[in-house]
């Protein structure tokens, strides 16, 4: 009963309400780092340095006016944000936080499950995401929203190509899609994919940060150029869902690369014996770790760089991200086949 | 107990939603979507045989048909798109250049 | 028992979906059942004890192929509803009475040839067990052929799109 019931269900409750206040603090981090790279101090006023800033925002937001603009598809307005935070969050169940540990004498995994479709479910999950962006857009019934949707659309579709590619040159190394195994299969391997797989996990990051449309990808978003984007008519609770989902992808395609490329819960160096002491430090913390990193690298970037001009943004998808893609995966099959096996 | 049997009686159903959608709209893009419709119709057969006979090559046609569905797709809105920029409509009763 | 739920829900979902698809007036309405209508397809998918094939459904024809209709919905931008002129000849009773009678003939072959008992018994074991795996390993040994073939197809249907959607290339 306990075990098959209470567990699971503590579980995604867990990871559901630890997911949203990530998230919501990432946006104070994002505030503060980029504060920081432009020498300001960010957000102080709300707590200690702003740290109950993501409150005070979240009060503001619910208690905002809810508009629906007059010639605006009233369902389809409704039901696009909802779309677009939908699949961020359920993506969530296959993630593999940890290895299974002992709690009160219940064998409990990390993770909410482990299916045997793993990474294909994130992927199939995260691009039924798009079409919260594309019915934003047509369902404001206004030109800058519906311009940056279909922009948006084009490039989460393209660059969904290369990052599903080096998707399939990782599955090729551990011989599984499930998280789980792919995991343990580094542990086997003795070494972090992204070590092996480096022009992969390359892609993945670049395709990554256009998928979650950050900058310098974040096209969809031109202020500049579009006034806010696809969420340009959304106000309230409503934009927040888009920004929430947002930066849950964010989460998403950290923890993502973190399994996939940087060894999920293992200690760094499996390979090397005399850092065994690392160990003591529990697989969920390593993790929790190298996300972060990733996450921290995200926002680094953003501070960073400049917006890309959007048939720039193609071109590289398209003439160098899928080449170079498929380039490797021929090459992890060949090595796979002729030395390895 | 579920039986082979009732997945056809869906499957069979889904395809006459489909047939309806071919026959009584005029849309072409609804056209093509009730033709999803059909071969979505044709997987469900498909894969129930699969688990009924416990064999995984109906799965295997069920890619190739969703394989052929995706190839459908394409050429079928390319020829949409270049239509329209053509007649400026997507009724299907007036593709009648080759009819006569 | 769970089982007859599960399928019922599903089969009930599906196909009230479907007949939306159809009977929408607006047409990115009737994209967005389209979509659901897909997505409950692969969870009966999962009930068939495919997952494979239910996160292929997912990812290409809902992540896919219903995008570029979507895409292609946007991008004609009508200005008169393709239905409003009607052609009055036009026989609608005739669709429907057609479709009834293909309901009919498929119900008979459904119902009647369960009568006689499926050839039971699993064909042939494969050398690997687990879902993906046996599709896969099918896919790249008995049906290799058909498989290249697919993929010549699909690359001739990426030149054909091209060329005919772009305007001069």
């Amino acid at each position: 009963m306990i075990d098959t019931f209470v567990i699971p269900l503590v579980k995604i409750l867990v990871v559901l309400n630890a997911t949203l206040v990530a998230v919501s603090y990432m946006v104070l981090l994002e505030r503060k780092v980029i504060a920081w790279t432009q020498s300001r101090l960010g957000p102080m006023r709300v707590g200690p340095y702003g740290v109950l800033q993501p409150i005070a925002d979240a009060i503001k937001l619910m208690i905002k006016e809810d508009i629906t603009p007059v010639r605006a598809d009233r369902w389809v307005f409704t039901l696009a944000p909802i779309i677009s935070m939908v699949p961020a969050l359920i993506v969530y169940a296959v993630i593999p936080f940890g290895p299974t540990v002992t709690i009160f004498g219940h064998a409990v995994p990390l993770y909410v499950t482990d299916i045997n479709v793993g990474l294909l479910y994130i992927v199939s999950v995260a691009s039924v995401g798009v079409y919260g962006i594309i019915l934003a857009g047509y369902a404001s019934n206004s030109k800058y929203p519906l311009l940056a949707s279909l922009r948006a659309s084009a490039q989460l579709i393209s660059y969904e190509v290369a990052v599903t590619l080096t998707l399939v040159s990782v599955i090729l190394m551990a011989g599984s899609l499930s998280m789980v195994s792919i995991v343990l299969a580094q542990e086997q391997a003795r070494v972090w994919y992204g070590f092996v797989q480096p022009l992969a996990f390359g892609i993945f990051f670049i395709g990554s940060l256009a998928e979650t449309n950050r900058a310098p990808f974040d096209m969809p978003e031109a202020e500049q150029e579009l006034t806010g984007g696809f969420h340009t008519e959304y106000s309230g609770m409503r934009f927040a869902l888009f920004f929430l989902a947002e930066y849950a992808n964010m989460i998403v395609v950290s923890s993502v690369a973190t399994t996939l490329f940087l060894g999920g819960w293992l200690r760094p160096f499996p390979n090397v014996a005399w850092l065994g002491v690392l160990d003591l430090i529990p697989g969920w913390i390593w993790f929790l770790v190298k996300s972060f990193v990733f996450l921290y690298i995200f926002i680094w970037v953003r501070a960073t760089l400049p917006r890309y001009r959007y048939d720039q943004l193609m071109r590289l998808g398209w003439k160098v991200l899928i080449p170079l893609a498929i380039l490797n995966l021929v090459a992890t099959a060949i090595v796979k086949v002729w030395w390895l096996a | 107990m579920i039986t082979s049997t009732h997945y056809m009686l869906l499957s069979a159903a889904l395809f006459m939603i489909g047939v309806i959608g071919v026959m009584v709209r005029r849309n072409i893009i609804i056209i093509f979507m009730a033709i999803e419709l059909i071969l979505n119709a044709v997987n469900i057969n498909l894969i129930a045989f699969s688990h009924a006979l416990q064999n995984a090559v109906g799965q295997v046609f069920a890619i190739f048909v969703i394989a052929v569905a995706a190839a459908e797709a394409a050429v079928g809105l390319g020829i949409i798109l270049a239509f329209y920029r053509n007649k400026e409509t997507l009724n299907i009763d007036e593709m009648n250049l080759m009819k006569w | 028992m769970g089982e007859a739920i599960a399928f019922y829900t599903l089969a009930a979902f599906i196909l009230g979906f479907a007949v939306l698809v159809i009977a929408t007036k607006d047409t990115v309405h009737s994209v967005l059942f389209l979509v659901l209508d897909f997505l409950f397809v692969a969870a009966l998918y999962v009930l068939l004890e495919a997952p494979f094939l239910a996160v292929i459904q997912v990812l290409v024809y809902a992540g896919g192929i219903v995008v570029l209709y979507l895409f292609v919905v946007m991008l004609v931008n009508l200005k008169r509803p393709p239905e409003a002129h009607q052609d009055p000849r036009r026989r609608t009773w005739l669709g429907f009475g057609l479709s009834a009678a293909i309901l009919a003939e498929l119900a008979a072959i459904a119902l009647y040839s369960s009568a006689g008992a499926a050839p039971a018994g699993p064909a042939a074991a494969l050398p690997v067990a687990g879902n993906t795996e046996q599709v896969g390993w099918l896919l790249y040994t008995r049906y290799l052929i058909p498989f290249e073939i697919a993929s010549m197809l699909l690359l001739v249907a990426m030149i054909g799109a091209i060329v005919l959607a772009k305007r001069e290339l």
